[in-house]
């Protein structure tokens, strides 16, 4: 029995058998599984090894070497801040500030009503279009404080609709 | 959206059907897509090959080896599989031009993976992406769905009894991976740790084949080159660096953006009137000429620096990845640097002792200078413990923070003094880095 839903659990199954060698889904089916669940859980992390036929320490030892894979969860709208060098250079620390101070929280807080998360993170490669910030998977760029307030707005509308 | 930029200088080779919709592969057949692979699949392996020698093409991703001769070191009898792997990693900071390819030209990389492997007799190509580029992946993911539906890719490809199969790869955050044998590590499901080398993966790389990893815009130029034949490719750089690269220009200039120009172009006019000059009409106080790792350069270097892999190399620098950062006379250099190394320490593997404590040593000097509680000391050490990381590590990693490093606290000494013996920051705001 799958802790995934049914179209996530029919695109794992595709995943290992993609692959010349199963245990190459690993990476690509964490970050998924984690997009469905919010974080790598006991129970995902169980599942995972149980379907590529590793054992679950192992699973961890890799999931711990990559920065977007988490055992903790994060808000619905996880906002991460790109301060690396060309966004510094154009604000992007403004940004960030900006950001801890509308929601008020820290890097890798969490807002009290679960809606956002926040992180100040390196390099999301959209240097030329700095500064940049990324929601989830979404790209946001070439950013001012008010533009971030309008972003802001936009998830907050998304994430009120869907609790109503 | 990554917004586009032109300017009458560029020379639109890899960039031409930016913005024109050619991720859609009807649209794509029509801008004249796919008729490099026809060609490829009827002249064969060592034509390729030979076209690829000809236009002088270097490996995009930094590292600037000669793609021809990457390709010809593939033996031509294997026991196992060959591959072919598309490095689409792109987290080296300053440089984003990969993203562009990705978003508008995405075939042109499956085009470059298919002629890759018929030059290698690889029958599989893997294409990796960063776990961030989501919504590029999904783009990729889609292209390679349609080259399938065309026959372009699967059993019998172009209706000829060659097989090419190719898989899409996400990633999940991490730069060492970036690294050739880092890659193969993850994309076999593991930990993205660099391997030691010999042997060189185009003798023992994925699952133990020979394998060729090429940048996307490596890959992405293929198809053209084999279209415009290589003698004339090469004729549009300079000597021993063929073609025309995508530059990523960011940080303080009018116009930031990805322009595709000629090997060779000169800095200072690429910075002054491709890009329209530093932003608010202040002045220029330092470039960083390819991305993060490539050792800083000053205003005086720049008048006449071609922008090709040996002039730069030259100068001091490097070309790496072509992502140009521009730095205004407002900017703390030691507050950059100190950004800089964060995001070095942050990345190292671990796996080197030179790289993991040195990292975390000279961010932590730099932080002290910065926040004025240093001495001529700590000056005189970060520059000792970046001169000895150089070298001493299995992957270039180290380098990359050393080499920029030693360049800040070489042309910049007087900076770091300023800011000794409790004085405080003149320019930065931002003391503390939360990234840990």
């Amino acid at each position: 029995m799958s802790i995934f839903s049914p179209q996530l659990a029919a695109k794992l199954d595709a995943l290992v058998q993609k692959y010349p060698v199963k245990r190459s889904a690993l990476v690509p089916m964490l970050l998924y599984a984690q997009d469905e669940i919010g974080y790598l859980s006991d129970a995902l992390i169980a599942e995972v090894a149980d379907r590529i036929g590793i054992t679950q320490l192992d699973v961890r030892n890799v999931a711990t070497y990559y920065s977007m894979l988490r055992f903790k969860p994060a808000g619905k709208y996880n906002i991460q801040v790109c301060t690396n060098i060309s966004c510094m250079l154009r604000g992007g620390y403004e940004i960030f500030d900006h950001l801890q101070h509308k929601l008020g929280i820290g890097h890798k807080g969490v807002t009290a009503d679960g809606q956002f998360s926040l992180e100040e993170v390196e390099c999301i490669g959209v240097c030329c279009w700095a500064p940049a910030i990324q929601v989830n998977y979404d790209f946001h760029d070439d950013l001012t404080n008010d533009k971030v307030d309008a972003v802001l707005a936009t998830y907050k509308a998304k994430g009120d609709s869907k609790n109503a | 959206m990554p917004k586009l930029v032109s300017h009458p200088d560029e020379v639109k080779v890899i960039s031409k059907r930016f913005g024109m919709g050619a991720a859609n592969i009807d649209r794509y057949l029509e801008l004249g897509g796919y008729e490099s692979t026809r060609k490829a699949l009827a002249q064969g392996p060592d034509w390729i090959i030979n076209e690829m020698k000809a236009s002088g093409l270097r490996g995009r991703g930094g590292a600037g080896f000669p793609t021809g001769l990457k390709w010809s070191f593939v033996p031509k009898q294997s026991a196992k599989p060959k591959y072919v792997l598309v490095n689409g990693d792109e987290s080296e900071p300053g440089t984003c031009k990969d993203h562009l390819i990705f978003l508008h030209d995405p075939h042109s990389i499956i085009e470059g993976t298919i002629i890759a492997g018929l030059a290698i007799g690889a029958k599989t190509g893997f294409i990796y992406l960063r776990g961030e580029y989501r919504y590029l992946l999904e783009i990729m993911e889609k292209a390679v769905a349609d080259a399938y539906a065309k026959g372009f890719l699967g059993k019998n490809i172009f209706g000829t009894e060659t097989e090419f199969q190719v898989i899409t790869q996400s990633g999940a955050g991490a730069y060492e991976v970036g690294e050739e044998s880092a890659l193969m590590e993850s994309l076999e499901g593991k930990r993205g740790v660099p391997r030691i080398k010999p042997p060189f993966p185009a003798v023992v790389g994925l699952y133990g084949g020979p394998t060729v990893i090429n940048n996307a815009e490596t890959i992405a130029a293929v198809p053209h080159i084999l279209q415009m034949g290589g003698p004339a490719y090469a004729a549009l750089g300079t000597e021993r660096n063929g073609g025309t690269r995508l530059f990523g220009i960011s940080g303080h200039v009018e116009r930031p953006g990805i322009y595709e120009l000629p090997m060779g172009y000169n800095l200072h006019k690429m910075i002054y009137e491709v890009a329209g000059g530093i932003r608010g009409g202040r002045k220029l106080k330092a470039v960083v000429p390819g991305g993060s790792s490539t050792p800083v350069l000053l205003p005086e270097e720049i008048v006449n620096l071609g922008m090709d892999f040996d002039q730069v190399g030259k100068a001091g620098s490097m070309l790496g990845s072509g992502g140009v950062v521009v730095i205004d006379d407002q900017t703390c250099i030691v507050e950059f640097a100190l950004r800089t190394i964060s995001f070095y320490q942050h990345e190292s593997c671990g796996w080197c002792i030179p790289c993991r404590e040195g990292t975390d040593w000279l961010k932590k000097s730099l932080t002290r200078v910065h926040a004025g509680f240093g001495s001529v000391k700590d000056i005189d050490n970060i520059q000792y413990l970046a001169e000895n990381m150089l070298g001493r590590t299995f992957c270039p990693l180290g380098d990359a923070a050393a080499m920029p490093t030693i360049g800040f606290v070489k042309k910049f000494r007087k900076e770091f003094e300023e800011h000794l013996d409790g004085k405080p920051c003149p320019y930065a705001k931002h003391v503390e880095l939360a990234v840990v």
